[in-house]
């Protein structure tokens, strides 16, 4: 690379001692930095900013600038933007980070270095020419509610999409829910839509029962392979007659159904499942286990059962790649002044939806998990294991007041007899018509709320004690329940740490969320072009939210595809 | 103190006779406490006017009917205009004056013999029949 030059953007946003601070530090930069132009400006973002940039690119015949300013992650794609569009793609941009305040000399140093660095990269840095046109497939991981709008959206508008998912049919988590608030839809009949479209979409493939093993590559050109499980049943042979689990006489605590029912060894995750292709669980397969049983080799009509199917790898190419891996919930097991999840009668949020499904292991009813009686006093305990820093999560899980209120009001109207009661900090209720949603539940239901949090809680006979406090009225409060129903944090679902690893460029915060490039300019790019994602993997949200971020993660794949369609166009050079 | 709260305490007889007799659902309740930040008389109350709709709720009875609460309201409806749910809490306080009035044994809270010529020269006779409603059983 040839001439290389540093900018400094010193606005008032570094503090008081703009001056003095620009002078030591150029001081440093000058003995210490190998650089062909240095300089310093009020502020590069504005529109003088880089009309100062591009003349002095063009007039100091620079190929590469760093540019230093207290907003890189928002600041450095605009400029980078716009030099690439001035330039015709011939000049490479680095933004760094200068530290707002006054900085110790520590920090300058490291200021220092972190120039250096970039500075390196630049030289090092390829041209900037794409070797051609992106593959224009996208691939989406997780067909939850997040990764089936980014696929549809993706399908409609003519890319060929792959939805992987790890589980043997796509839904995710909205498939477990009963009805969502505040509309008090019915989950299946929002979701079972937008699975079937899915399914039938003819240009949406899915992979599902895969999961990622290896991902190389770059915006474009991203070589994925992705692992087969073996479901020990030939999707192929298969028609989904459900005869096989019908038959099975394997019956232990389904995962599905949060183990408030019990599933067959062979199964589908429901009815309505797409593909509606069962799998063997080999953990608890009788023939798989004990070597004894094969009931569903027998009844199968077209002898579909394969119980040597291996694994299989198989290798996309595709352009871009939306990640929507979702959420788990904090484990129970892991609260001890909850009963550590010893206690059959206290279920999370997600158990407690299957009791109020139709699909659900009671039909809809509500009966405790230990000895299947309606519960007449339930308590519902918010924030469990949620803002929470010194033990559990710090953050808000931003669902649970919206389902704990629902959860409630369904309980009402199920029981109508008995009485709910919430243990809340804060009622969070910020979306379209939330708080009154809340307010209709504590107005016309009657759920009790106690503002409060429970410090244990215990089985007392057949029932279980509940110690809490009500602040309003500053006493202590003892509840004798038949049931509690703890809001336990949301977390990122399983293995999204290891899938992080998998992807170039890709970062997540202390708690295993993705990390965005940006907080709020960027919220579903990844620090990766060509990765992007949505949903719950990103951070705690509800289904609307969810949504939103499906379609504009897809969106941004498609301006991706748009962008590098025309290599010559400059503007494709600066995309993110 | 430790409560226990069950189906029993949790809109209790009194809870529902309050409700009925003010026509206020007291589970629309805030718990904001824009009614006892407002009122002018709440200096000298036991407890505060949303503390008496908790209470209330809840099961406290005892508490509420022995609080002075009701008996200090001078049912200047600040409370109520000022309500953000439209609750008419001046009614509550009524219905809660009301509930402890028509109890079998007389529980006037002022005595008519021991009012002053001076007062009774003073006092317009409006304020007599009014307080004799409010106050005596």
């Amino acid at each position: 690379m040839g001439r290389v030059g540093v900018v400094f953007c010193l606005c008032e946003r570094l503090g008081d001692s703009v001056d003095k601070k620009a002078e030591g530090i150029q001081e440093t930069i000058e003995k210490e930095v190998d650089f062909n132009w240095l300089a310093t400006h009020p502020g590069v973002c504005t529109k003088w900013g880089i009309d100062f940039l591009i003349k002095a690119v063009r007039e100091q015949k620079l190929e590469g600038v760093v540019i230093a300013c207290v907003a890189p992650k928002s600041v450095g794609p605009t400029l980078k933007k716009a030099i690439v569009r001035e330039t015709n793609g011939t000049v490479l941009t680095r933004c760094i980070g200068l530290p707002v305040g006054n900085p110790e000399p520590s920090t300058q140093s490291e200021t220092v270095e972190t120039l250096k660095r970039s500075l390196d990269e630049l030289r090092n840095e390829k041209s900037p020419q794409r070797a051609g046109p992106s593959i224009e497939r996208a691939m989406v991981v997780g067909g939850g509610i997040a990764g089936m709008t980014a696929a549809i959206d993706l399908g409609n508008g003519g890319y060929e999409t792959i939805l992987v998912d790890r589980l043997p049919s796509i839904g995710g988590r909205m498939l477990q829910l009963s009805e969502t608030f505040p509309t008090l839809d019915c989950a299946q009949c929002t979701l079972t839509p937008k699975t079937v479209e899915t399914g039938q979409h003819p240009k949406i493939q899915l992979r599902t029962y895969c999961e990622v093993e290896k991902v190389e590559g770059k915006a474009g050109h991203f070589t994925v392979t992705l692992r087969r499980k073996a479901a020990y049943v030939d999707w192929e042979k298969c028609t989904g007659c459900g005869l096989c689990q019908e038959k099975c006489p394997q019956k232990t605590p389904s995962v599905f159904d949060r183990g408030v029912g019990l599933g067959k060894a062979i199964y589908t995750l429901s009815p309505q499942a797409v593909p509606n292709k069962p799998v063997i669980n080999p953990e608890t397969c009788r023939y798989l286990q004990e070597g004894k049983c094969r009931v569903c080799e027998k009844v199968c009509p077209v002898d579909a059962i394969d119980y040597e199917q291996k694994e299989t790898f198989i290798r996309e190419e595709v352009g871009a790649i939306v990640v929507a891996t979702g959420f788990d919930l904090y484990p129970l097991s892991q609260i001890g002044e909850y009963g550590s999840g010893s206690i059959p009668d206290v279920v999370d949020g997600l158990a407690f939806e299957r009791l109020l499904s139709a699909s659900g292991p009671t039909t809809g009813e509500i009966r405790r998990p230990s000895d299947g009686r309606v519960p007449k006093e339930v308590v519902f305990i918010q924030c469990t294991a949620s803002r929470d820093p010194d033990r559990y999560m710090p953050y808000c899980s931003r669902v649970c007041c919206m389902y704990t209120a629902k959860h409630a009001k369904l309980y009402k109207h199920k029981v109508p007899d008995g009485r709910a009661y919430v243990f809340y900090m804060d009622i969070r209720s910020t979306g379209k018509g939330y708080e009154e949603f809340i307010q209709q539940g504590m107005e016309e239901e009657g759920t009790c709320y106690l503002r409060g949090r429970v410090s244990r809680l215990f089985q007392d006979g057949e029932q279980i004690m509940v110690w809490g406090v009500d602040t309003l009225t500053a006493k202590r409060v003892e509840i004798a329940a038949d049931m509690v129903v703890l809001a336990t944090a949301i977390i990122p679902s399983e293995g999204a740490g290891i899938l992080a690893q998998k992807l170039p460029g890709v970062e997540t915060d202390v708690h295993g969320f993705f990390t965005e490039a940006h907080w709020k300019l960027y919220p579903v790019d990844t620090g990766t072009d060509g990765i992007y994602f949505a949903g719950c993997d990103q951070g705690a949200k509800d289904i609307a939210d969810t949504v939103a971020q499906g379609s504009a993660a897809a969106s941004k794949v498609q301006a991706l595809f748009a962008q590098y369609r025309n290599e010559t166009s400059p503007e494709a050079q600066g995309q993110r | 103190m430790k409560i226990e709260i069950s189906e029993k305490s949790v809109r209790n007889e009194i809870a529902r006779t309050v409700e009925w007799v003010s026509g206020q659902n007291l589970f629309a309740c805030y718990q904001c406490g824009n009614c006892t930040a407002g009122c002018p008389v709440s200096f000298a109350m036991d407890l505060g006017p949303h503390q008496v709709i908790r209470y209330t709720l809840l099961g406290l009875v005892s508490e509420v009917l022995a609080s002075n609460t009701p008996w200090i309201c001078a049912s200047c409806l600040q409370c109520t205009s000022r309500c953000p749910k439209g609750l008419d809490i001046a009614r509550i306080m009524e219905a809660l004056r009301t509930v402890v009035l028509r109890k079998k044994e007389r529980l006037d809270h002022i005595s008519i013999v021991d009012l002053t010529d001076d007062l009774i020269d003073r006092t317009p006779q409006i304020a007599f029949i009014s307080g004799f409603r409010k106050f005596l059983s």
